[in-house]
């Protein structure tokens, strides 16, 4: 709460550098502690999760809608890639290696840690007052005008000012609290939702959904909206400037005209 | 904000971030010793994927260890069911198939009072029962269908299980088949020596005749064939003592999720 909103004013050149002289202003990370350390281990647990679930969907790359499906019943879809095991009629005449045992483990192993890690931010969010003024949009951006501006600056690949590097634009918070407050619910919901242990505690959250194969797809299709997330984030990452923003959300801190003298 | 102040508070912060750390590690310490002692960890609970596994038993166990299975109507029933690959028929399961599985014993021994040896007609003269519940395999495929069986508590009881006994070993007649179930899951009332598969006798693409049924773990756990049962208060006596043959090939034990 007694974080400073401002934006940083630059060190006037006579002031001594050593870190105690620095004033609170800057003293501030532009992401604190607690948010770097999360969004590099969410990142971690994203990279396993995605190389285990593109393992474990190989063995079986059909998707189906309702409670069951297998070989013997027509699929909803089905992706035209060979298989890791020899029974599903893959249209290959090869089988790769199954690698579903290390994959699953480390499946459950990643969304433990991401879950737990995805609450602690979570909880700091609504504790810091984070919510409100990093990703709740801006009581100026709620317009049309802000909005198509918004969008209209993405379209045309316009690079952020340099006050942009201290808070995030009306997309951007839109696109995070679709991800924080939508697609990671709905993964973590529907990857339950297959589970039959955890179905048989609280049956509702697979039936709601249709079944246990509807829930298998739909886990596919969040995962997918996910993986378009991190694609466009990382392609915004490389168009605000790589290294400053990996340096902000590394040390805390963008790179300013000032730390480079 | 002055230098003084800064470095005050980093104190602070050093202090609290130090008391935090201790009390997380008693609480770790505190948390290990109790999930050991009310049995929330599971055999394959070493290793790189030892912490994900022993969350996901220990909340199991502490969510779900009276549910029950999810049952379906008769409606639902996959026609026909779907069944994987099995291995290669060794010559005695040949020779026990040829004489319509008459010879077919399952034994039971370990912490029992009274060991004992069923035969098939045995098992069918003990009060059937019957479930419509899901297979679904770890690949992602699954179907519906009605399973007959007894079940294994009704067996437990015949023998006498002892009171100290935790899990209950179970030998497929497949070469280096086997896996084994906590109590909580063994005298669950849907897990089933299942001998009958819609109507018929289970056939023996589907485990025929006996497969170990629990409808509330992967299809790989409902292992086939099953010969023989030990009852155990210690699993590292089987095997590479991971609780099973799947953990040995990377699999985990627990398959509940």
């Amino acid at each position: 709460m007694a974080r400073l909103e401002s934006a940083p004013v630059p060190l006037p050149a006579c002031v001594p550098t050593s870190a105690s002289a620095i004033p609170a202003a800057t003293a501030t990370p532009r992401h604190s502690a607690l948010v770097r350390v999360t969004h590099w281990i969410t990142t971690l647990c994203f990279f396993a999760l995605l190389i285990s679930g593109f393992e474990i969907v190989i063995s079986h790359p059909r998707f189906y809608w309702g409670e069951t499906g297998n070989d013997l019943t027509t699929p909803l879809f089905k992706l035209h890639i060979p298989s890791s095991r020899s029974l599903v009629p893959s249209g290959y005449g090869y089988v790769l290696p199954d690698q579903n045992g290390w994959s699953r483990y480390l499946h459950f192993q990643s969304a433990w840690i991401v879950v737990l890690t995805g609450l602690l931010y979570v909880s700091s969010l609504f504790f810091s007052g984070d919510l409100r003024k990093n990703l709740f949009p801006r009581r100026a951006d709620l317009s049309w005008r802000a909005f198509s501006s918004s969008i209209a600056d993405h379209l045309r690949f316009k690079r952020p000012n340099a006050a942009e590097a201290w808070s995030y634009n009306l997309l951007q918070r839109l696109a995070y609290l679709f991800v924080i407050f939508v697609l990671f619910p709905l993964v973590i919901w529907t990857g339950l939702a297959m589970s039959p242990a955890f179905v048989s505690a609280f049956p509702l959250t697979v039936t709601s959904l249709g079944g246990q194969q509807s829930a298998r797809t739909l886990h596919f299709f969040v995962s997918l909206a996910l993986l378009l997330f991190l694609l466009a984030h990382v392609a915004m990452v490389f168009l605000a400037g790589f290294t400053n923003r990996m340096r902000a959300m590394i040390t805390g801190r963008p790179g300013t005209p000032t730390e480079r003298t | 904000m002055s230098d003084l102040s800064s470095r005050k508070l980093s104190r602070r912060k050093l202090i609290t971030t130090g008391l935090a750390a201790t009390a997380g590690a008693a609480g770790l310490g505190v948390a290990a010793h109790l999930a050991q002692e009310y049995g929330l960890v599971p055999p394959d609970h070493r290793g790189i994927y030892g912490l994900g596994e022993t969350l996901t038993y220990a909340s199991q166990r502490l969510l779900t260890r009276h549910s029950l299975a999810r049952e379906f109507s008769s409606s639902q029933i996959s026609k026909p069911p779907f069944a994987n690959q099995i291995d290669p028929l060794t010559d005695e399961f040949k020779r026990l198939q040829a004489g319509g599985f008459a010879d077919w014993r399952l034994s039971v021994n370990g912490m029992v009072a009274r060991p004992a040896s069923f035969s098939l007609d045995q098992l069918k003269s003990y009060p059937s029962h019957t479930q419509i519940t899901m297979l679904q395999c770890e690949e992602g495929w699954s179907y519906i269908a009605e399973w007959v069986g007894v079940p294994l508590s009704h067996l437990l009881d015949l023998v006498g299980v002892l009171p100290q006994a935790k899990y209950v070993v179970y030998v497929s007649m497949e070469p280096n088949t086997w896996d084994s179930i906590d109590m909580a899951d063994a005298l669950h009332p849907q897990t089933f020596l299942t001998y009958g598969m819609n109507g018929h006798e289970l056939p023996v693409g589907h485990g025929g005749p006996l497969r170990m049924r629990l409808p509330r773990q992967l299809g790989y756990k409902n292992v086939k064939f099953i010969t023989h049962l030990t009852v155990t208060d210690d699993l590292k006596k089987f095997g590479k003592g991971l609780g099973a043959a799947a953990p040995e090939f990377g699999y985990a034990w627990y398959a509940g999720i």
